[in-house]
């Protein structure tokens, strides 16, 4: 790890409240047509005013507890002036020397191991301007396109000190951050563009460079890759770095200096007259915050038995964790329900006890198996987490358990469930699955009964010979043997049969 | 569903008060049932062209009533056109119109006063009786007087703000204006009160019948409104109006002001940068002449506001961008509302001895047309009227007779929020004199 | 004292054309009046402590928006549903 890179970001997320920060229109605009969710107001018509949604500030509230921070006697939003298209009343209501809250902290996985508290520097609330596109060619002439239904939704602005210290630092801090909006309950990050980053990178002793424009978890990490690499290789050529700003193109993972495209910005900052000051610090005390990832990290591998490691993995994610305990709950059920007595099963469960701590869940099949099923198929949680899939995946661990079905046809059977919901067909139950494709195991696996009758017969002789004399026990005494050795698999009746037929071979 | 019915409108508008006429206005019932009002063109009306006298908004229609519109649709109003104004309401005399200056109807080589200008003359001109203007530093109240109407600036939070295009949201109310106090009482009853759109609006509601009875009433008497400056003709008339105030029952006590010496700097700085975070948005792309979307933006939108912005308009943009930019706030803007607060103080101060504060709306009577050609000694002619916007108080005109033939306008202002009381005073005056 | 230089800097700033025959006429304007202006550096005292109103707010909840077709009848240009606007590179 490199201890001269120094990494501070800027997070915007958007609030997932039901109307905009300033009006009434709905912030459920991604399935609809372009200025379908626009009023005077976010369009910003001359005369329009803008009030303030309590709820959005309520959700700002519950972050700045939960992240540590002091939130402010009086807070007021200002002007933020500028012109851009997408920005309809050439200002952005912000807040700037009077924010929400101030410091405050996240504690991620050091590179080094261990805890490590990226520090926050302040939080506030501010409205998003609308959305771009741009259009147009060299010679047909370029213009610009511009959808406002994104004008006004609520966004939270979390800025860290400069206190990570490489790419993979800032992705932890970044998917730590996401994981505590999403237990909040104040933040969906499934909506397409609902967080932006910009990163301010430097090299130990050098200029400071912004980084505007990433829109995705795995940008960040790669964007900030490639400028720490662009940076060295300056220093190396012996160069300096330029104080710039930067943007990120994501298709090329490359930063592109900004600098001269864009006029200097002198924002002329001062409070929105047309909005009053918030005196809200004594709401602190009564939000009562969630069960946060790092608490219920630990209470997963206490009360789950599981590994940190798979403990991390599934609270990381707010709609994994609740699927997670979903599917656990059903799997014990299932569990407790079948098999009460565990002496003739020979796998790793082996006791339950009424609070479950002994009870082992096979969280593989979700942490590791489902999770890498589903990003296979870029399939989010939101798809599996409606209905009933928790159960029909624990009903399907739960053949396993049974032997009913190998590992690997189950994999097979996770598969085909989750294409079917990808594919919007119908959906099969693991076990019409398994009926269905014949996934169904062992009576018909007839090398392993053979081998074992086989053995029962060469390992006994006394017996076969009993049974050359005609002496009825000595049958079943061997149909004994081959159960002990297939653990039970093989079917009674059929088991009779092949024996027969086998020690009528035998005869000489 | 209320019926509809519609009122003939067809003035004689020979001293170009209007911009736009409704030759039809429909209307429904209720306490102003087929009242013809007029609304300056800064106040938005949904379905009708709205442009504060500016190129920059020409054709624009909005979709949406401003609050006191609404309210006076829901009175019965009949809406019967839009009136002309400086543009943007910056202006003392109607002169910084796009679309021409208004006349003065008592001597068409004045001006009527500004910013409404439009509205005063379509009053004073016999065309309606009530219209609705704004005033930011004295434009409801300059050009009542120099027209010889009646208009209230009420208390800031009283009317609600929704619809009216800003130009210094600290500063400006819409208001009622009119032919005597009564119809700006009237009005002011239908306008005033609580609008949740508006979150500076205050829950005050006005529901007072105007009142003669100033006996016991106690009247200070700034000398800051009757020192140089002020035409001696114009004081000996408003000192005059006075004179008869006391004449039914009230006394006057001389008191000062001194916070007025920086009232005007103080009020200019304030509007200017608000003005120019307002006035941003005009850039042809959602509303207005269009950008020329071939060319690169800044050099489109610099295009468009150049040839829609008057200079004035540009100006005071400037001029406010200037003292927001970086370094300077604190010289200009912050120590603005320090300015402010101090004027607040002194009239609490003031106001803890007596109930109202009366002096000329204006220094002088209305200017000739092209008198004022430089923008320092036109803004100059708002010392007067400027403090009660500074204040947040409330301030009235109400003519008081004549100086060099033209009309003088007795300007009362009271406390924050008793817009009853300055009413009142008003009304016994006109009574008086009637 | 602004220069003619800091005024054509500052219509920049606003994007406010000014024509280069306004330009000194606009100066002297600005300068006279700045002059005036800096009477408030001797100004004493302490802005408001506080407001008027605090925590003015509304409920989260939906209003009706506009018709997409209210929304683009006031735009000069427009295309898909989508308002048009002068490029930004």
């Amino acid at each position: 790890m490199e201890t001269d890179v120094i990494v501070g970001l800027e997070v915007h997320c958007q609030l997932d409240t039901k109307s905009k920060l300033f009006c009434g229109c709905s912030t459920d605009y991604r399935s609809d047509g372009p200025n379908t969710h626009v009023c005077p107001i976010c369009l910003g018509l001359p005369g329009a005013m803008p009030v303030l949604n309590k709820r959005a500030i309520e959700f700002a509230m519950r972050v700045a507890k939960a992240l540590n921070c002091t939130v402010l006697h009086e807070s007021e939003f200002s002007r933020k002036n500028y012109f851009y298209p997408d920005l309809d009343k050439a200002y952005q209501i912000t807040q700037y020397d009077k924010p929400l809250a101030e410091g405050g902290y996240l504690e991620i996985e050091g590179d080094e191991g261990g805890e490590k508290r990226i520090r926050l520097t302040r939080i506030h609330v501010e409205e998003d301007p609308g959305r771009l596109v741009h259009m147009g060619n060299a010679e047909r002439g370029k213009y610009s396109l511009v959808d406002y239904n994104r004008a006004g939704i609520p966004l939270i602005e979390i800025v860290s000190e400069p206190d990570m210290r490489s790419p993979k630092e800032a992705r932890k801090f970044l998917n730590k951050l996401r994981a505590t909006l999403e237990y909040l309950s104040v933040f969906d990050s499934d909506k397409e563009g609902s967080l932006r980053v910009d990163a301010n990178i430097s090299i130990r002793g050098s200029e400071r460079v912004e980084v505007k424009n990433i829109t995705s978890y795995k940008g960040v990490e790669k964007a900030l890759t490639f400028e720490i690499t662009r940076q060295k290789n300056v220093l190396r050529r012996g160069q300096k770095v330029e104080r710039e700003t930067r943007h990120f193109l994501e298709e090329r993972g490359v930063t592109q200096s900004a600098r001269s495209k864009e006029q200097e910005h002198d924002y002329r900052y001062f409070p929105e007259p047309d909005l009053r000051p918030l005196l809200v610090q004594s709401w602190v005390d009564g939000i009562v915050l969630p069960e946060l990832p790092d608490a219920r990290r630990e209470r997963f591998m206490k009360e789950y038995n599981i590994s940190l490691n798979h403990a991390r993995t599934l609270t990381g994610d707010f709609k994994l964790a609740n699927f997670f305990e979903k599917w656990a709950k059903r799997y014990k059920e299932n569990k407790t329900q079948k098999i009460p007595k565990l002496e003739i099963n020979q796998k790793p469960v082996l006791e339950i006890t009424e609070q479950g701590t002994l009870f082992i869940y096979p969280s593989t099949w979700v942490a590791d198996t489902l999770i890498g099923e589903l990003n296979y198929r870029e399939m989010g949680f939101d798809e599996i987490l409606s209905g009933n899939f928790y159960e029909q995946f624990a009903d399907l661990i739960g053949l396993i358990d049974e032997d009913k079905i190998t590992d690997k046809s189950a994999i097979e059977v996770l598969r085909l469930m989750l294409d079917q919901r990808l594919k919007h067909e119908t959906l099969e139950t693991p076990a019409g699955i398994v009926a269905r494709l014949n996934l169904i195991r062992t009576e018909g696996d007839t090398s392993t009964v053979t081998t074992a009758i086989e053995e029962a017969i060469n390992g006994n002789p006394k017996a076969l010979e009993d049974y050359r004399a005609g002496k009825a026990g000595a049958l079943n005494f061997l149909v004994g043997q081959v159960m002990k050795k297939t653990i039970g698999k093989a079917d009674p009746v059929e088991l009779n049969r092949q024996l027969a037929e086998a020690l009528k071979k035998r005869e000489v | 569903m209320l019926s509809e019915t519609s009122i003939v409108f067809e003035p004689d508008d020979k001293f170009n008060a209007f911009l736009t006429v409704c030759n039809r206005a429909t209307h429904t019932g209720g306490k102003l049932a087929g009242v013809a009002v007029a609304i300056k063109d800064n106040i938005s009306t949904r379905g009708i062209e709205t442009t504060c006298a500016s190129r920059i908004l020409k054709g624009y229609v909005p979709p949406y009533d401003a609050h006191a519109v609404d309210l006076l649709r829901h009175a019965g109003a009949a809406i019967v056109g839009k009136t002309n104004m400086d543009e943007f309401g910056m202006g003392t005399t109607t002169e910084n119109s796009a679309f021409g200056t208004t006349l003065n109807p008592h001597d068409t080589g004045r001006v009527p006063g500004g910013s409404s200008g439009g509205s005063a003359a379509a009053i004073a001109g016999g065309m309606v009786r009530m219209a609705l203007g704004t005033d930011t530093g004295g434009s409801i109240r300059c050009p009542a007087a120099f027209c010889g109407i009646v208009g209230l600036k009420p208390s800031y939070g009283r009317v609600s703000r929704y619809g009216l295009i800003a130009y210094a949201n600290s500063l400006e109310q819409i208001g009622p204006m009119g032919k005597t106090v009564s119809d700006v009482s009237t009005l002011m009853q239908v306008i005033a009160g609580y609008d949740c759109h508006d979150s500076t609006s205050h829950n005050k509601p006005y529901t007072h019948i105007p009142r003669a009875d100033i006996n016991g009433l106690k009247i200070g008497i700034p000398q800051e409104y009757f020192g140089a400056g002020v035409d001696p003709a114009v004081a000996a008339v408003v000192q005059s109006a006075i004179g008869r105030l006391e004449e039914l029952g009230a006394t006057t006590v001389p008191c000062s002001i001194p916070s007025m010496k920086y009232a005007l700097a103080a009020y200019y700085v304030t509007c200017t940068c608000e003005a120019s975070s307002n006035l941003a948005r005009f850039d042809g792309v959602r509303y207005g002449p269009s950008a020329d979307t071939k060319k690169p933006w800044h050099e489109a939108y610099q295009e468009v506001r150049r040839a829609g912005f008057g200079a004035e308009v540009r100006r005071r943009i400037m001029l406010g961008t200037f003292a927001l930019s970086s370094g300077y706030y604190g010289k200009y803007y912050a120590k603005a509302q320090v300015a402010r607060e101090n004027v607040r103080k002194d009239f609490r101060r003031i106001f803890a001895d007596v109930d109202v504060i009366a002096g000329p709306t204006m220094p002088t009577i209305a200017f000739r047309l092209g008198e004022k050609s430089d923008p320092l000694s036109m803004y100059l002619a708002d010392i007067l009227t400027v403090p009660a916007n500074l204040a947040d108080i409330p301030a009235i005109s109400v003519p008081c007779g004549k100086a060099g033939g033209m009309p003088v306008g007795l300007q009362i202002m009271g406390r924050h929020f008793e817009d009853e009381r300055v009413i009142d005073v008003a009304y016994a005056y006109e009574q008086a004199v009637v | 004292m602004v220069s003619e230089k800091d005024v054509q800097h500052i219509a920049e700033l606003a994007d406010i054309g000014i024509s280069s025959g306004e330009l000194g006429t606009f100066t002297h304007q600005f300068n006279e009046i700045l002059e005036y202006f800096d009477t408030l550096d001797t100004v004493k005292g302490d802005a408001a402590a506080t407001r008027d109103l605090y925590n003015v707010m509304r409920e989260d909840e939906t209003e009706p928006s506009l018709p997409q077709e209210e929304v683009l009848r006031n735009a000069a240009a427009q295309e898909d549903g989508f308002i048009k606007a002068p490029r930004v590179m």
